[in-house]
């Protein structure tokens, strides 16, 4: 028996229709699974094995290999800091240690209350507007170390419960690799992507 | 100087609304796609090698002769690259965020020429903004009937389905992001015999374009080969879309016909340095190219040819500069770390290598190299990409692992100097540097202790004077 929600067991099946084979549904299904629980568990990864009909274990080999899938709690804000190159050259450590610091999180880690995780990555595509931190994915280009810590200050006090790449960037942001013209409403809703479009998490009114 | 656009053309005029159905109706969207129902797949893949279309997602490889390889067998897929993701690179998240109709449009061309039905597009999980809009766009596409069954209202049917990464660089590779669309751990397939072109997707013969490479369809069909050809450079046609980052003073995606200088490039279109420092290294092509210094490349033109010559490639067309302020060594060490982090691990020399690599310039930046560690960096480089030749020679599934051993040709060839500097003064002298030279008073040999101490050093914590003999 399932463990899903109807409505998430709707979804599953939606996105297994769109592939010719089944087993290409387990990647957006572990995203399923992680905007079920918040992360990967062991009987996320089993319900899957159990959707696309493979093992457990050949689950677990691929949410190993990539690294957003997240197999440990995670906060409820997942602060991602670029530490490549680009970011690097324009001053992308300072910008890390900032949160760090601000967040009393060092990277790899999550706080004690559950509300910050922090993560150096490597390159997110946002080198012209480096350096560039992303908020449960949701991207702000052009950051300096005190605009860091304004970010977390913001995340710790006003706690929001969608983040939003286009209003994070009009309040931290600063140079951008190129113009994003017109603002979205939608944003992440966990420390997993916001493709709700796809249908990996729950659509606004939804449970 | 302005250059014509082609790609960019849209969202530059109507930067407001380029990614709706609306607006890409109103500038001839989808006219393409319905008069090639009536060509043949022949005249198709003829007048896409006619251009010369080159793929942009790094390998340079003629668009129309990769379709011209697609074996007989039925079904045949097509699978859209969007998993952008070498430093360096952000053109394609422009593209797909900004004028989704127009690689859909590419996608319903390319799927029409190789007789596919069902198409994905890959796109990075990091990437959840131009997926939403990619996803926009395909739901607005089936509504008006551009997808699914009889696509504009003729008997040809077409799937396109979007799949997302989950942050693996490797993806990118178009055998592992097969094996990642299937399900699997994203790990590269050998070639032969696992050319897509003949055992792709699910072991059919499939075709895997980048995104930018069939954004580019519509415009070709629309001018004609003839056009195309002309905006760009003889060998390497067309524009192409450039992304400009590190030290210059307007970073940015440019579209640019081949054929420019360097110079053009990083002081014209780019304005400059700021702070009008002199340049020091250009990475030319993304992490993976090996770099070119001012000093004997600046005049060069920037395509496919002349960077091969020098000893390296356009690649994704992603450019860093790096200023006089940059450390070469730490510049290399981010550049390996990357390739460490990114290795699949399915090929030795990749996976013990990279990160050997990153653990010797690690340790020459924070002032713990020893004076043969440059020649031990060169071996160990040699043991993943035999003779340091570019292109590489292969010890690995993949390209990865030869990749990473890039900014070391740079070290070798230009900065060798600096790079025994380092290890001889025990520590870097450039801003932002964790370990001073012990020459300086920032760097005096109390300072290194209380940092060993503290566990901030690569060593694992021991202070240097535990370490043995420096000399």
């Amino acid at each position: 028996m399932s463990q899903w929600s109807e409505a998430t067991q709707e979804r599953a099946r939606e996105i297994i229709a769109r592939y010719p084979q089944k087993r290409s549904a387990v990647m957006p299904l572990l995203y399923l699974a992680m905007a079920e629980e918040g992360y990967l568990t062991d009987e996320g990864m089993e319900e899957v094995a159990r959707w696309v009909g493979i093992t457990p274990a050949q689950v677990q080999a691929v949410a190993t290999f990539y690294t957003m899938y997240k197999r440990r709690p995670t906060g409820k804000y997942l602060i991602s800091c670029c530490t490549s190159i680009s970011c690097m050259l324009l001053g992308g450590d300072d910008v890390l240690h900032a949160v760090e610091d601000e967040s009393g999180v060092p990277h790899g880690e999550t706080g004690a209350d559950g509300l910050l995780s922090v993560e150096h990555v490597e390159c997110i595509g946002a080198c012209g507007g480096a350096p560039a931190v992303q908020v449960n994915y949701e991207l702000i280009e052009g950051v300096t170390a005190e605009k860091a810590r304004d970010l977390v200050r913001w995340l710790e006090t006003a706690l929001p419960d969608v983040v939003n790449t286009d209003e994070m960037q009009e309040l931290f942001g600063g140079v951008r690799s190129f113009d994003w013209a017109v603002r979205e409403g939608d944003g992440a809703r966990g420390p997993y992507p916001a493709f709700q479009a796809l249908g990996t998490v729950g659509r606004q009114g939804e449970t | 100087m302005t250059y014509p656009l082609v790609v960019t053309k849209r969202m530059t005029d109507h930067p407001a609304d380029s990614h709706t159905l609306e607006r890409y109706e109103a500038t001839s969207g989808y006219e393409q796609a319905k008069r090639v129902l009536g060509m043949s797949r022949d005249e198709l893949v003829e007048e896409i090698k006619t251009s010369g279309l080159l793929g942009r997602g790094g390998a340079a490889f003629s668009a129309g002769l990769k379709w011209s390889f697609l074996a007989p067998a039925r079904p045949s897929y097509l699978v859209i690259n969007g998993d952008e993701s070498e430093p360096g690179t952000f053109k394609d998240r422009q593209l797909l965020e900004r004028d989704p109709h127009q690689m859909l449009e590419g996608v319903i061309i390319t799927a029409i020429a190789n007789e596919v039905h069902h198409a994905f597009v890959y796109i990075r999980g990091e990437y959840p903004k131009p997926a939403r809009r990619v996803q926009t766009a395909v739901d607005e596409a089936y509504a008006r009937g551009y997808l699914g069954k009889g696509i504009f209202g003729s008997d040809y049917d077409l799937e396109v389905t979007v799949h997302l990464g989950a942050g693996a660089y490797i993806c990118g590779e178009e055998t592992a992001l097969i094996n990642s669309l299937e399900g699997l751990r994203g790990e590269p397939r050998l070639k032969p015999p696992y050319f897509p072109a003949a055992k792709g997707l699910y072991m059919q013969p499939t075709i895997v374009n980048n995104v930018e490479t069939v954004s580019n369809l519509p415009h070709i069909l629309a001018m004609g080969a003839e056009e195309f050809i002309e905006l760009g450079h003889p060998l390497d046609t067309g524009t192409f879309m450039i992304s400009v980052s590190g030290h210059v003073k307007k970073p940015g995606n440019y579209e640019l016909p081949h054929g420019i200088t360097w110079r053009h490039l990083i002081y014209d279109i780019a304005g400059g340095v700021p702070g009008d420092k002199q340049v020091k290294a250009i990475v030319p092509g993304g992490a993976s190219a090996p770099w070119f210094i001012p000093e004997i490349h600046l005049e060069d033109q920037i395509t496919k040819d002349v960077c091969a010559e020098a000893g390296s490639m356009l690649g994704s067309g992603a450019v860093i500069v790096m200023d006089e302020t940059t450390c070469m060594v730490r510049a290399a060490e981010r550049i390996v770390r990357f390739f460490a982090h990114e290795s699949c691990g399915q090929c030795t020399p990749c996976r013990e290598g990279t990160t050997w690599m990153e653990m010797i310039l690690r340790r020459i930046e924070e002032g713990q190299g020893r004076p043969v560690d440059l020649d031990l960096l060169l071996d160990v480089s040699d043991g993943i990409s035999v003779g340091l030749a570019w292109p590489p020679k292969m010890t690995t599934i993949c390209p990865l692992g030869p990749s990473a051993v890039s900014p070391v040709l740079a070290l070798r060839d230009y900065f060798r100097d600096e790079v025994n500097e380092h290890v001889e003064r025990g520590g870097c002298w450039f801003p932002g540097a964790r370990v001073k030279p012990h020459d300086t008073v920032e760097g005096d040999r109390r300072q290194l202790v209380e940092i060993g101490a503290r566990g901030e050093l690569g060593s694992g914590g021991r202070p240097p004077e535990v370490m043995g003999n420096r000399e």
